[in-house]
C-alpha cells in the first residue's frame, strides 16, 4: 500500500502542482482556496521555485500569462470573484495560445456572495467568461485525491494543447481533508520552441494574439483555435458512470454534488430502486458520448448542481428526448440533499 | 462502521484538530475518512465546528447534515447540534462549560467534565482531548486509542508537539 | 563596422536589432525615435539574444514587429505584470516593457507600480504623449490642463478630472526603483540624452541592480492637431515647464 496522508484539498492541488514541475505560481488572497498561495509560499522556496503575491487577480493572470510565454509550468489559483477578474487574462492567454493551469475554488455568487461552496461558475469556465471565440479545458475533481491526480494531468494537458486548463473545484473540496496518496510525475517533456527565451540563433519569437488584418489572419487564428478545440473534444472526454447500465433513474453531477447524488445512488440501491450517477470528469469538453450511452435506459434524467441550473443546458443538448431531463440545485453556498434527491426519484416511479 | 460526526465548540477549543485527530488515527487503520472544517469569518471568535465521517466503504458524501455522533464542547454548539443528531445516535458534551442538559430522549447523552479533567492535568487547553478520549471508550470501532495517541504526532504542529505529553493524560483519563 | 571599400566605409547603420519595415507611425510622432533609440542600445550593448520587449496597448502595440528580437504582448495595463512573469523565469533574459501613458497612468497604474515597488530587475519605458493616440485623440491622465481632446472639448478641466499625474515623481516615492528619469525627444540634443537614460536602464537590468523608469516627452502631432515642427515646440513649451525633465533617482 502506498503512504496515505491526510491532506486538504487546495494542499492537495498545490503539492500536485510541485509534483507535475509548476516552479512558478503567482496569485492574490481569496476565500475558499487562501491553503493555496500560502501552501505555495512555503514549497515553493523550498524546490527552487518562485511564488508571487501579486497585487491584484489581473496582476496575477497576467504574470501567469509572462511566465508561461517565458516557456515555465505555471499556476494561479482563486475563487470566484477573483476569478471573474482573470478573464481578460484567459482571452487573451487562448489567443496567444499560452498553457496554464488555473484553479477556481468556486464560492457562492452572484457579487461577493458567500464563502461556502458553490457550483455558480459553470458557464463562466465551459462558454468562455472573457471576450472572443475561444475554449478552455476544465476537469472537475470531487475528491481529495482527484484534486492532487487531475492538477498532474491538467499540466500536462496544458502544455499537450497550449492552452489554459482550468481546474474547478468548489469550497467544499478546497476544504475537505481525505486520505490522499500523492501522486507520481508522469515525466512527460514539452518541447516549447516557441517560447520567449532569446532569439539566439533562430528568429524572433513574438507571443500575441494581436491580428489586425480580418481578412487574411484572425480568422486564420481562430480557425486554427477550432480545429484544436475540436481534437480535444474527441481526445479527451472524461467521465464516470457508476451503476448506470441498469439504471432506470440516472443523476447528472459533478464535484461535490455528484458525491451527495453517490450517496443517493446507494440508498436507494439498498431499496431496490435501480438509481445510476453519471460524474462529469471533464466540464469542457463535455463527456456527450458517454453521457448518450448511460443514460440510454433511464426513464428519467435528474441534473442536480449547486446553482440554478448550468450544466443542465449541457445534458439537454447530449441526451436523447431531453424531455426526461430534471433538475434539482441549490444555490448561494447551500447542498443538495441526499433524502430530497432519493424523494425525487421515488416520486418519478409513480 | 459507519460514523457521521460533528465536533463543535468554541474558536480556539481545537474541534477542528480534534476532528482530524480521529480521521488520522481511523485513517491508519485503513478506514475512510473525511473532514470538513467550517471556514472563513464564521472562525473568528465564534462557533467552530467540522464535519467528520469515518467509514469501513468508501465515502461518498463528506457532508454531515444529521451526524450519527455530536461532541459540542459550549452552550451554542449544544443548541445548534443536538437537534440535528440521528435517531439512536450519541451526544457527548461538555459539562464543564455547559449547565443545562440536553433534552432528547431518543439518543444516548454522555456529560464529560473537559475543562475540569484538562486543568487537573495541568493544561487549559486539553479538554478537547477528553471529549475525544470519552468517544474513543464509548465507540472504541472507530479507532484504537493507541492509534488516536500515534495521530498525535502527525496532527499537532511541531511547535506545540511539546504539549503532548499531557494530551495523552487527558485522553487515558477520560478514556478509563 | 566593416569596411566597405578603400575609400569609405560605415559610419551609420540601421540598428541589427530593429526590423527593415516601414512603421505605422504617423510623420513626426515620437514612437519611432524611441524605437530606434531602444535598438541601438540593445545593440551597442551586446542582448540582442537575450532581449524581450513587451508591447503595451496603444499606438505602439505593434512594437514587436519593428524589433528584430523576442516580443510579447500584454493586455491593456498589464506589462509590467507579463515583464514579471517573463523575467522571473528566465532572470538572464533582458525585459524591457515599453508603455504609454493611459497604459501606465490610467488602466494600469497598479501594475505599474507595484512591479517598481518590488524593484522587478526589468527596464520601463514610459511614452508621455498627453493624449490617446491610437483610439483617436481622448484624453490621457498626462493631458495637459485646458488641452482639447476628444473627451474634453472644452478642455481639460482639473476641478472635474483631476490634474495631469506626474510619473516620475510618482514612482520616485517608492524605495526599491534604482533609476528614475525624464527625457524628451523634441529636439536632437534631448534625444541623445534619452538614449543614454534608455542605456542606463539597460545596462542596470544586465547587472542586476533592479527596476528602472525613463519617461519620454513626445510627440503625437496627428491627435494634437500640429505640424511636427509645432508638436516638437509644444512638448518644450508646454510640456516640459509641468513634466520636468532630469534624473530623480541614479542609484
Amino acid at each position: 500500500m502506498n503512504e496515505k496522508i491526510l491532506m486538504k484539498g487546495n494542499e492537495a492541488l498545490g503539492e500536485a502542482a510541485i509534483i507535475a514541475g509548476c516552479r512558478f505560481y503567482f496569485g492574490y488572497p481569496i476565500t475558499p482556496q487562501n491553503e493555496v498561495p500560502a501552501y505555495m509560499s512555503r514549497r515553493l522556496p523550498q524546490e527552487g521555485g518562485t511564488f508571487l503575491q501579486a497585487e491584484s487577480e489581473l496582476a496575477a493572470i497576467n504574470m501567469v500569462y509572462g511566465a508561461s510565454a517565458a516557456g515555465a509550468r505555471v499556476m494561479t489559483s482563486s475563487s470566484s470573484p477573483g476569478i471573474s477578474l482573470k478573464q481578460e487574462g484567459l482571452s487573451y492567454i487562448a489567443g496567444a495560445e499560452l498553457p496554464c493551469v488555473v484553479v477556481n475554488i468556486m464560492r457562492g455568487g452572484p457579487g461577493l456572495g458567500n464563502i461556502a461552496g458553490s457550483q455558480g461558475d459553470y458557464f463562466q469556465s465551459t462558454r468562455g467568461g472573457g471576450n472572443g471565440d475561444y475554449r478552455q479545458l476544465v476537469l472537475t475533481p470531487a475528491t481529495v485525491q482527484e484534486m492532487a491526480d487531475l492538477t498532474v494531468l491538467a499540466f500536462d494537458l496544458a502544455d499537450e494543447y497550449r492552452i489554459a486548463v482550468l481546474i474547478l473545484g468548489d469550497g467544499y473540496l478546497g476544504q475537505i481533508s481525505e486520505a490522499l496518496v500523492l501522486p507520481k510525475p508522469t515525466g512527460k517533456v514539452f518541447e516549447k520552441p516557441w517560447a520567449l527565451t532569446g532569439a539566439k540563433g533562430r528568429k524572433p519569437n513574438k507571443v500575441a494574439s494581436l491580428r489586425l488584418v480580418p481578412e487574411t489572419s484572425l480568422e486564420e487564428l481562430n480557425l486554427v483555435l477550432d480545429e484544436k478545440y475540436k481534437k480535444i473534444s474527441a481526445k479527451e472526454c472524461r467521465s464516470e458512470s457508476y451503476l448506470t447500465e441498469d439504471a432506470d433513474y440516472l443523476l447528472v453531477a459533478y464535484g461535490t454534488s455528484s458525491r451527495i447524488c453517490r450517496e443517493a445512488v446507494n440508498e436507494l440501491r439498498e431499496e431496490g430502486i435501480k438509481a445510476g450517477l453519471f460524474r462529469l470528469i471533464t466540464a469542457w469538453p463535455f463527456p456527450a458520448e458517454a453521457l448518450r450511452i448511460a443514460s440510454a435506459k433511464a426513464k428519467k434524467i435528474l441534473t442536480v448542481e449547486m446553482s440554478l441550473g448550468q450544466m443542465i443546458e449541457d445534458v439537454k443538448l447530449s441526451v436523447k428526448d431531453p424531455e426526461r431531463v430534471d433538475f434539482y440545485g441549490r444555490s448561494g453556498g447551500m447542498l443538495p440533499e441526499t433524502d430530497e434527491i432519493k424523494r425525487r426519484i421515488k416520486a418519478y416511479g409513480n | 462502521m459507519h460514523e457521521e460526526i460533528i465536533v463543535a465548540g468554541f474558536g480556539g477549543q481545537g474541534v477542528i484538530m480534534a476532528g482530524k485527530l480521529l480521521c488520522v488515527a481511523a485513517m491508519n487503520e485503513n478506514k475512510y475518512v473525511s473532514h470538513i472544517p467550517s471556514y472563513g469569518a464564521e472562525m473568528r471568535g465564534g462557533t467552530a465546528n467540522c464535519s467528520v465521517v469515518i467509514s469501513d466503504k468508501e465515502i461518498s458524501s463528506p457532508t454531515v447534515p444529521k451526524p450519527s455522533i455530536a461532541i459540542v464542547m459550549n452552550a451554542p454548539s449544544l443548541a445548534k447540534f443536538e437537534p440535528r443528531v440521528k435517531p439512536g445516535g450519541l451526544l457527548i458534551y461538555n459539562s464543564s462549560l455547559i449547565d443545562q442538559k440536553p433534552k432528547r430522549t431518543d439518543i444516548t447523552t454522555v456529560g464529560i467534565k473537559a475543562n475540569d479533567i484538562s486543568e487537573a492535568e495541568g493544561s487549559l487547553r486539553a479538554a478537547n482531548m477528553a471529549a475525544i478520549g470519552k468517544l474513543q471508550a464509548l465507540k472504541p470501532e472507530i479507532a484504537s486509542l493507541d492509534s488516536v495517541i500515534k495521530a498525535l504526532d502527525v496532527v499537532i504542529s511541531a511547535r506545540n508537539r511539546k504539549h503532548n505529553d499531557t494530551n495523552i493524560k487527558v485522553l487515558k483519563k477520560a478514556n478509563s | 563596422m566593416e569596411t566597405k571599400t578603400k575609400d569609405f566605409k560605415y559610419v551609420y547603420d540601421k540598428p541589427e536589432a530593429l526590423v527593415d519595415k516601414v512603421t505605422h507611425y504617423c510623420p513626426g510622432c515620437g514612437h519611432g525615435i524611441v524605437h530606434k533609440l531602444l535598438a541601438e542600445v540593445i545593440d551597442e550593448l551586446g542582448v540582442r539574444e537575450k532581449a524581450i520587449i513587451v508591447a503595451p496597448v496603444g499606438c505602439s502595440v505593434l512594437i514587436y514587429d519593428y524589433m528584430n528580437f523576442d516580443g510579447c504582448e500584454a493586455s491593456h495595463g498589464r506589462a509590467p505584470a507579463v515583464a514579471t512573469g517573463l523575467k522571473r523565469v528566465n532572470p538572464d533574459s533582458i525585459v524591457v516593457a515599453y508603455q504609454g501613458d493611459g497604459d501606465l497612468l490610467a488602466i494600469g497604474t497598479g501594475e505599474a507600480i507595484h512591479a517598481a515597488n518590488r524593484g522587478e530587475n526589468i527596464t520601463t519605458i514610459f511614452i508621455n504623449n498627453a493624449i490617446y493616440g491610437m483610439t483617436g485623440g481622448q484624453m490621457a491622465p498626462t493631458t495637459m490642463e485646458k488641452q482639447i481632446t476628444a473627451t474634453t472639448p472644452y478642455g481639460r478641466d482639473p476641478m472635474d478630472v483631476g490634474f495631469p499625474i506626474r510619473g516620475c515623481e510618482l514612482l520616485n516615492t517608492l524605495e526599491r526603483p534604482v533609476f528614475i528619469e525624464r527625457c524628451s525627444i523634441y529636439d536632437f540634443k534631448n534625444t541623445l540624452k534619452t538614449k543614454k537614460a534608455i542605456k542606463k536602464g539597460i545596462k542596470n537590468q544586465i547587472e542586476g541592480r533592479g527596476y528602472s523608469f525613463i519617461e519620454v516627452l513626445s510627440t503625437c502631432p496627428t491627435n494634437w492637431g500640429m505640424k511636427p515642427q509645432e508638436a516638437a515646440n509644444w512638448v518644450k513649451d508646454t510640456m516640459v515647464p509641468y513634466y520636468p525633465l532630469g534624473n530623480f533617482r541614479d542609484n
